[in-house]
């Protein structure tokens, strides 16, 4: 399918505007309808690399940030709709792209379990995957996003899917989303970082998404395999490491930062089971990204494919 | 406006000449209505499931796992409040679907709760209170105005939440308001209960009925509202092969109950919607001449609010429809003497009171 960027920029507008635009995102396909230039600028410029489908065929998630009525319009706001309905309250059209963004992740939390769903980041180096889950403000969108400049391919930065009793990770890249000083962090950090538009004021604070495609296998489908877990922890006080740690308690935390663990009750069990044994669990902490990129490095290298 | 989803739940096999834009109409409409889950269960019961290409699938699929996760996590739930009720000598009389699933009926199948309901007798409301507390059930923040609204005028006490499992527990009293105009004797709705498990009851098959049919035409909001018409339907086909004195009964108990207008409605709208098989001459029964006379405005109003809210569903003058059946839910429950008070105090309170909202979190849709 040919990519987005290929698309005359009055057509995808027209597109856009008319929800005939959709966009092929890891296994599942997305839809997009939008009449705010914030979102559109948004969508141009983070899913330029992104695969468009054919938006007459079956769709998974049909999604829409619009302002439409006098009163919307008038007061500034937008409303997120799936499916033409509106699941939340609307929002200040300022926020409008890092709702679109949270909505589409928001689409994969609720709706898909047909794999295990850890709440982590996802990022591999040739044939291995490093997942990393965290608790927010841990930093791993953060780390995601300097691997992701640094080379490295990011599966996602959301939702590390897995099929089920396999350590194959399924992508789903989609782009980063960055909060508050991790926006500056990461524009000191590489000149080649590409942000889309910032929201301000929202209940995370000041949101800006980065480009997560430069890998140039972003969008191949075919399913990583896992190699390591590791926890990052981003901490200025203490001293950097990167050290091994338990599977067992990994279990229980991986679990915990799992979206559907307990939905998939005994299948989950045993798919959870499955990848534990099948990876090396590491606490990483760190404040300064060079070093953790580098350590990263260091272990994915150290891994040798059987 | 095509309304798919009833299409195929009462015809399952016609899933299968849906084209690609039909088939996303129809997952919409399921899903806005809460009935996905049960029209997977309709599927599988008739081979019809596993024709779906795996792309389609996977979305019933993930709405049916959700039914069986409550369906385990209400299994945990019920044995605690059952504990708990035990201790003062209460039995666990289960409402709704909560009642459909713990008695495993064919209505359950799919069915997905968003509370549990309970019914205590009045006078034990506080020892009830008490005790559920200590098993983890708190009550939420609440102000003092609408917890004394629940306490005077209500049917139920302000809802209980279990932090640690976040399910949230309904206590009611009796099915109706104390101020709505049918006067409902919930006494005598303990008199024929069904043990379904050791110590867990839910209301006879009649009874069972009747709420249901009184819950959704006294209600003001309609977003389940299909998916209890769909109850009654699938009660209706079921509980007459359970008990053969089953349509013999109805209607004399449903005036016992002062609730013969709901049950009227219920029948109608279930014939009309889902076809349901009924025995001659029962809706012309239920309903006396002011019934039958306003059916065809009750119509025009009914069959909008059980659409789904869908724009490609939705039929003209929707909007109005919901406002004046969520206005005549007042007027049900209450005299105009306690209603106006009430509202102006309601609107004045939405309007000058909503800061105090937490900010909206993207993962906790509205309610």
């Amino acid at each position: 399918m040919p990519l987005l960027k290929t698309l005359p920029e009055d057509e995808f507008r027209q597109r856009l505007a008319r929800g005939e635009l959709a966009l092929e995102v890891g296994p599942y396909i997305y839809k997009l309808r939008s009449n705010l230039p914030g979102v559109s600028e948004g969508i141009a410029t983070l899913y330029a690399d992104f695969p468009m489908a054919d938006p007459h065929e079956f769709v998974d998630y049909n999604v829409a940030l619009v302002s439409s009525g006098i009163l919307q319009r008038l007061r500034k706001e937008a409303e997120f709709l799936f499916d033409n309905a509106n699941p939340f309250d609307p929002i200040p059209v300022g926020q409008a792209y890092a709702f679109l963004e949270w909505g589409m992740n928001w689409c994969v939390s609720l709706y898909s379990n047909e794999y295990l769903k850890l709440h982590a980041g996802a990022v591999s180096k040739g044939d291995t995957a490093i997942i990393m889950p965290g608790v927010p403000g841990a930093g791993k969108s953060t780390l995601c996003a300097a691997l992701g400049v640094r080379g490295w391919r990011i599966l996602s930065d959301e939702h590390a899917m897995f099929e089920l009793n396999t350590t194959q990770v399924i992508p789903l890249c989609r782009p980063v989303s960055l909060k508050n000083e991790s926006i500056d962090v990461l524009r000191n950090f590489s000149s080649s970082a590409i942000f889309g538009p910032i929201s301000k004021e929202t209940h995370k604070g000041v949101v800006a998404h980065m480009k997560a495609d430069m890998h140039p296998n972003s969008h191949d489908r075919k399913s990583v395999t896992a190699r390591a877990m590791v926890f990052p922890k981003y901490s200025p006080g203490e001293s950097q490491r990167l050290t091994p740690r338990r599977r067992t308690d990994s279990f229980i935390l991986a679990a915990y930062h799992s979206f559907n663990y307990s939905l998939l009750c005994e299948a989950g069990f045993e798919a959870m089971k499955t990848l534990l044994d099948n990876v090396d669990c590491y606490d990483l902490v760190y404040h300064d990204l060079e070093w953790a990129v580098n350590a990263m490095d260091q272990l994915a290298d150290a891994q040798v494919p059987p | 406006m095509s309304f798919l989803l009833q299409q195929i739940l009462v015809d399952p096999s016609r899933i299968l000449t849906l084209d690609h834009h039909q088939m996303q109409l129809l997952l919409a409409q399921g899903r806005n209505t809460r009935l996905l889950a049960s029209l997977m269960c309709e599927l599988q019961r008739g081979g019809i499931y596993e024709k779906l290409p795996p792309a389609i699938g996977r979305h019933f699929f993930t709405a049916h796992l959700v039914h069986e996760k409550q369906k385990r996590d209400l299994n945990y739930d019920c044995e605690k409040i059952r504990l708990a009720l035990h201790t003062i000598g209460e039995k666990l009389v289960l409402l709704k679907g909560a009642a459909y699933l713990q008695a495993e009926l064919p209505v359950s199948r799919g069915r997905l709760i968003t509370d549990i309901d309970i019914i205590v007798p009045h006078r034990r409301i506080e020892a009830v209170e008490d005790v559920l507390r200590n098993a983890g059930w708190e009550g939420g923040e609440i102000s003092a105005y609408d917890d004394r609204y629940y306490r005077n005028w209500g049917h139920e006490i302000p809802p209980l939440t279990n932090l640690k499992r976040e399910t949230t527990l309904d206590v009611h009293h009796n099915i109706l308001p104390p101020t709505a105009g049918p006067n409902v004797n919930a006494e005598i709705l303990f008199e024929r209960l069904i043990e379904v498990k050791p110590g867990i009851f839910t209301l006879s098959l009649q009874d069972m009925v009747i709420h249901s049919a009184t819950h959704l035409f006294h209600e003001g909001e309609f977003h389940h509202g299909l998916r209890d018409l769909w109850d009654l339907d699938r009660m209706l086909r079921d509980f007459p092969t359970r008990d053969t004195q089953f349509w013999d009964g109805l209607i004399s108990r449903a005036q016992e109950l002062d609730l013969l207008g709901s049950l009227f409605h219920g029948l109608n709208y279930a014939q009309q919607i889902f076809s349901t098989p009924l025995p001659s001459g029962i809706i012309e029964d239920a309903g006396n001449r002011s019934r039958l006379l306003r059916k065809p405005v009750m119509d025009f109003l009914y069959l909008r609010a059980f659409r789904p809210k869908q724009p490609e569903c939705k039929l003209p003058f929707t909007e109005l429809a919901l406002n004046l059946l969520y206005i005549r839910s007042h007027f049900l429950r209450m005299p105009l003497y306690l209603l106006l008070p009430h509202l102006t105090r309601k609107a004045w309170m939405r309007h000058f009171e909503k800061e105090k909202d937490s900010p909206e979190i993207p993962l906790n849709p509205k309610a």
